[in-house]
């Protein structure tokens, strides 16, 4: 229903901006998917319903400068005149009904538009098959460069970004480090990438053709290097894309990828054939370094009473940095906690908060018992593992302390 | 990964020394590789050495010191407030013209002149000098003026807290200008998200310096704001009911309750981001459940109502200007009232519109749009009030009132474009865009600059006995507007066209000429701003032409008008009594004689120096934090306990005016106003 009321107004309110369309390339008002097409419509329908209150306002405030002017002694001076109740409902009622228009349209556009909501049209007049398979594209942000991994091709790629034309594509978004913004004018708004934590963007490109990404939120030394190109193709031209990716060889694992996300500047695009299944979830749950507690293990743990004091001890000296120094000058030293599943366990997030069999408590690889710190206590002989199995069951909840 | 190494790289994981003398200060935290560094220091310590050695030569310092930087009068400490604020404008100003002629500089495979460590330090100063030690001062030095003159009152509520308010912001502004030439600033962007803020990913002193700078200037602010509410509140002149106090005074009622309510949250948000950087406790960290997002909400919790801090003053000013120029009692004053303290409500229910990206869901954000799109209804009230204010008046276009209109102008097209970036979706394609940052130089430069610059043209002969001259006024006024204009307008295009905030290099050769056009416009603000300066200097030389002997050049209508040019030390020999709204107006029409006799000793209170003297030593801790020089900490903070506890046994705090000396000042006025009645 929007639809058709923004459509009704979408060539009235173009006509202003026409004159400056043809000159330059205003991607946010012209863009080439139809998410972006529908946020650009809401802006142009938000300005012209402001416009019919503040252009009058700049017209009286010229008109009532010009004509009571000191020197213009025709024009009325009534020095005591200061209240008038009619006037006084206008002007308090007329930005109050603009307000409650703009109001509405926000409520529906906000709750439509929403990231997270698949879309339901491709365009206009063309609503998603009911047997669409969105592309899935899980994104991460780098220091300072973007990783595409594409789940149902296992295949990934560093600053270039492929999608048919027409295909609902489904983003997972996270970050590395720090807090960036994944933001393709052409194709939809942005939306954060925060490490250790997912957003999601629904989207569709309509138009083929290159379009530039990047990231919104500032993010240190190599901001500005830190944009890659968004390829709209043909489905034809996109498997061809996918069956280059695939031939050009390259495996991201998750040793490639600690080597990869170290920072590094203005980054050329980079396709790797494989990729590591569980790699996505490993990096959002911030445990690709070998030994390290993912979140959704400590989550999962912590939602059934935590490991009590053996706990504390469950922490590893930290061994990668990506910078100077970790730690702080009071802290003690940098550490991580140590996990106790293995990485198979993250394939599906599902699996990553399951049960634990005990066979999957022992310690990983490069978590080496002896090396586990202790906050107060002695070291023991990897306490966390012995931990009884009912510790971890669901109905057993134990007093944290205990 | 082999045990060996696993070993090595622990060891090294804190890479730097720390002297127990120097602390992590060493011969490498100068600057000396930065060529522009060094040209600019050499420049401040020369212009410093010329200061220096004009107050030595001229014997001023004994002046400075027992007049000024000692006082507890608040017209004086606003004046300095003022200085300050000019200052840093100059040091802001700096920054902002680098900006942009990096930015008009770095394309087709340009690096521009500024590499990223210094680039990104000089956006973070600009945002940080320009909102905490340029439009804080002058807000702050406003108030600090105008409103006990306005309510009829002696000072403010407890006049030694002012100078030590005024001292720590000046504190603040030290250590902000320190870390240009010692170490460096924050290159984080001016609100230092975590986790790029926190010590993983900005080891060095940078945000050190943020977060000590804006602690000790903080503490000024937040003392300021409870001293001025306590003013407001419990110095009015007799028969001034809270419905008939200039509007003026009401915007700086309600600014300073957001100050008191706004600023302990600065406070507590980076006291939490200190924290983790120095005992990684890791509140905003990636890692042990830290919450980068918590950060974000509490920082713009404070951040949101701050925009308000900064404007609701400037209405106050265009509101006292638009009546008095247009010769008219302001329209609307109730719903005035009203309209600035539903704002000061609502600024706490929109702090999300921030960041509506960050992923909230769709009632979550459209909940904080439509808070924020009702903002504009009491704003807008303000407009058409200001605008029925204008209508059958007699409006004198002097400074003040040219400021007014442009601001009327200018101010609701950046109102227009803030209520466009509250509609979420709209916002998702428009955040952090150069559209944003057009949008909101729009309402700080269109609002609380003009505001500012109206106000100082406004109560300049109240402060100082004559006008500034009007020629180089114009001059400033006309680059200002116009240069505002080139400078931003092509920001807001640029926005439309997808480019986002804080690049510094750019590969796409079709945006270049709006940078330069923008660049453009930053020029001409320098010579609004050199303008500006020229005015002072040239109204100063030329005193005795632009002098004002009546106290009241402008046929003002409020209180601070009935008294003399400057105003005298006690500021009222007797406390007026009011009856009407614009008090000064209902007593000239109803025909007010000076009182000539029967003056009384005024008790005042006294200066003291204990304010410089803890604002110092609080500079000198936040020195050593950022620097981690403990003894230094240890010490200053020792002595800054000690100073406040002998304080507290100082008994010699205040003093009489002899009736005596009243009286030969108020004589002095009554010969001078003779003289002006028949010349």
């Amino acid at each position: 229903m929007t639809g058709a009321v923004l459509s009704r107004f979408r060539v009235l309110a173009l006509l202003p901006l026409m004159a400056f369309l043809s000159g330059c390339n205003f991607t946010v008002l012209h863009p080439a998917g139809d998410v972006a097409w529908q946020q650009r419509d809401l802006v142009i329908i938000s300005t012209v319903l402001m416009l019919i209150i503040i252009i009058p306002v700049m017209a009286l405030t010229v008109l009532f400068a010009w004509r009571y002017r000191q020197s213009n002694t025709e024009a009325r001076y009534e020095p005591e005149w200061h209240h008038s109740t009619h006037l006084e409902l206008v002007i308090w009622a007329a930005p109050l009904l603009i307000i409650i228009c703009l109001g509405a349209l926000t409520w529906m556009g906000t709750h439509l538009l929403d990231p997270y909501r698949p879309i339901e049209r491709i365009s206009e007049n063309q609503p998603v098959p009911a047997n669409a398979q969105p592309l899935e594209v899980e994104v991460v942000a780098l220091d300072w460069k973007w990783l595409f991994i594409y789940p149902q091709y296992g295949i990934a790629t560093v600053n270039e970004l492929a999608a048919p034309v027409d295909r609902p594509i489904s983003f997972r978004i996270t970050a590395s480090s720090v807090m960036n913004s994944f933001y393709i004018p052409a194709l939809a708004g942005q939306i954060y990438a925060m490490p250790g934590m997912q957003t999601k963007l629904h989207a569709v490109i309509n138009e083929a053709g290159s379009y530039r990404g990047f990231s919104a939120n500032y993010s240190g030394a190599g901001f500005s290097g830190m944009h890659f190109r968004f390829l709209g193709q043909s489905p034809a031209d996109f498997d061809a894309w996918l069956a280059s990716a695939k031939a050009g060889g390259g495996d991201l694992t998750r040793a490639a990828y600690l080597e990869l996300e170290k920072p590094s500047q203005n980054v050329p695009v980079t396709r790797f054939a494989q990729v590591d299944p569980a790699l996505y979830n490993a990096i959002l749950n911030m445990c690709v370094e070998p030994g390290k507690m993912c979140m959704s293990e400590m989550m999962a743990i912590d939602a059934k009473g935590g490991l009590g004091m053996a706990g504390i001890n469950n922490v590893l000296p930290l061994t990668y940095d990506k910078f100077a120094r970790r730690g702080t000058v009071f802290g003690g030293s940098p550490a991580m906690v140590v996990g106790i599943c293995a990485p198979e366990d993250l394939v599906t997030p599902a699996a990553s908060v399951g049960a634990f069999a005990p066979r999957q408590l022992a310690p990983r690889e490069g978590a080496s018992a002896a090396r586990i710190l202790g906050a107060g206590l002695p070291a023991p002989s990897f306490t966390p593992i012995s931990a009884p199995a009912d510790l971890l069951a669901p109905a057993a909840r134990r007093p944290s302390n205990s | 990964m082999s045990a060996s190494a696993v070993s090595q790289s622990a060891m090294s994981a804190f890479s730097t020394p720390v002297s127990p003398i120097f602390g992590r200060l060493t011969l490498e935290s100068f600057p000396f590789h930065e060529p522009i560094l060094v040209a600019t220091f050499a420049v401040v310590a020369l212009g410093g050495l010329v200061v220096f050695g004009a107050l030595t030569y001229f014997r001023l310092w004994g002046y400075l010191w027992k007049e000024w930087f000692t006082s507890v009068d608040h017209k004086k400490i606003g004046i300095m407030y003022m200085v300050l604020g000019i200052i840093m404008l100059l040091r802001g100003f700096a920054d902002a013209i680098m900006m942009r002629l990096q930015q008009a500089l770095a394309f087709g495979g340009s690096d521009g002149y500024l590499p990223a460590h210094h680039y990104d330090q000089v956006f973070t100063a600009h945002g940080v000098i320009m909102i905490f030690f340029v439009a804080m001062p002058l807000v702050t030095g406003l108030m600090n003026y105008v409103v006990p003159l306005q309510i009829g009152a002696r000072d403010v509520s407890f006049p030694f807290l002012n100078n030590f308010s005024f001292w720590m912001t000046v504190g603040g502004a030290i250590l902000v200008m320190m870390s240009l030439f010692v170490g460096e600033f924050a290159k984080t962007g001016w609100l230092a998200y975590p986790p790029l803020s926190g010590i993983s990913y900005s080891p060095d002193v940078g945000v050190d310096y943020y977060i000590w700078a804006l602690q000790v200037a903080g503490v000024g602010t937040t003392l300021s704001g409870i001293n001025l509410i306590c003013t407001i509140v419990k110095m009015r002149a007799p028969g001034m009911t809270l419905m008939k106090m200039p509007i003026f005074t009401w915007t700086s009622l309600c600014t300073n309750a957001l100050i008191v309510a706004s600023f302990p949250i600065l406070t507590a948000v980076l006291a939490l981001l200190a924290l983790d950087r120095y005992f990684g406790m890791n509140f905003f960290t990636n890692d042990f459940g830290g919450s980068p997002m918590l950060y974000v909400n509490l920082i713009w919790i404070w951040g949101h109502p701050e925009v308000y801090i900064l404007i609701l003053p400037a209405f106050g000013v265009f509101s006292e200007v638009a009546s008095t120029f247009s010769g008219k009692r302001l329209f609307g004053y109730t719903s005035m009232v009203y309209a600035t303290v539903v704002i000061t409500i609502l600024s706490y229910l929109v702090w999300l519109h921030h960041f509506f990206t960050m992923g909230s869901g769709a009632s979550v954000n459209s909940f904080f749009g439509i808070t924020t799109m009702i903002i504009s209804i009491p704003t807008g009230a303000k407009i058409f009030n200001w605008l029925f204010t204008m209508y059958r008046g007699r409006i004198k276009f002097e400074l003040p009132m040219m400021y007014t209109v442009a601001f009327m102008l200018t101010f609701v097209i950046g109102g227009m474009t803030g209520v466009l970036l509250a509609v979420p979706p709209a916002d998702f394609v428009l955040h952090n865009s150069l559209f944003l940052i057009a949008h909101f130089h729009n309402v700080i430069i269109g609002g609380v600059v003009f505001g500012m610059f109206a106000g100082i043209a406004y109560w300049w002969p109240k402060a100082f006995g004559f006008k500034l001259d009007p020629f180089w006024g114009k001059m400033s006024f006309w680059f200002w507007v116009v240069g505002f204009y080139f400078a931003f307008m092509p920001l807001y295009v640029l926005g439309l066209m997808g480019v986002t905030r804080r690049l510094r290099v750019f590969d796409d050769p079709s945006l270049q000429i709006w940078f330069i056009i923008a660049a453009f416009g930053a020029f001409l603000i320098l010579l609004g701003i050199l303008s500006f300066l020229v005015q002072i200097a040239v109204s100063i030389k030329n005193r005795e032409q632009l002098r004002d002997v009546t106290g009241d050049p402008w046929n003002g209508r409020t209180l601070e008008w009935a008294t003399s040019s400057p105003p005298p030390d006690y500021n009222f020999a007797f406390t007026p009594v009011i009856h009407d709204g614009d008090a000064w107006w209902d007593m000239k029409q109803r025909g007010y004689k000076r009182p000539l006799e029967g003056f009384k000793p005024i008790h005042m209170p006294r200066n003291t120096p204990t304010g410089i003297l803890l604002a110092a030593c609080a500079v000198a801790l936040g020195f050593a934090l950022i620097w981690y020089i403990w003894w230094l900490a240890a010490v200053s903070f020792v002595a800054l306990l000690g100073i406040a506890i002998t304080h507290t046994f100082n008994y010699n705090r205040d003093f009489s005016i002899p009736a005596e000396d009243v009286i030969r000042a108020e004589d002095a006025r009554t010969r001078v106003l003779a003289a002006q009645v028949t010349p």
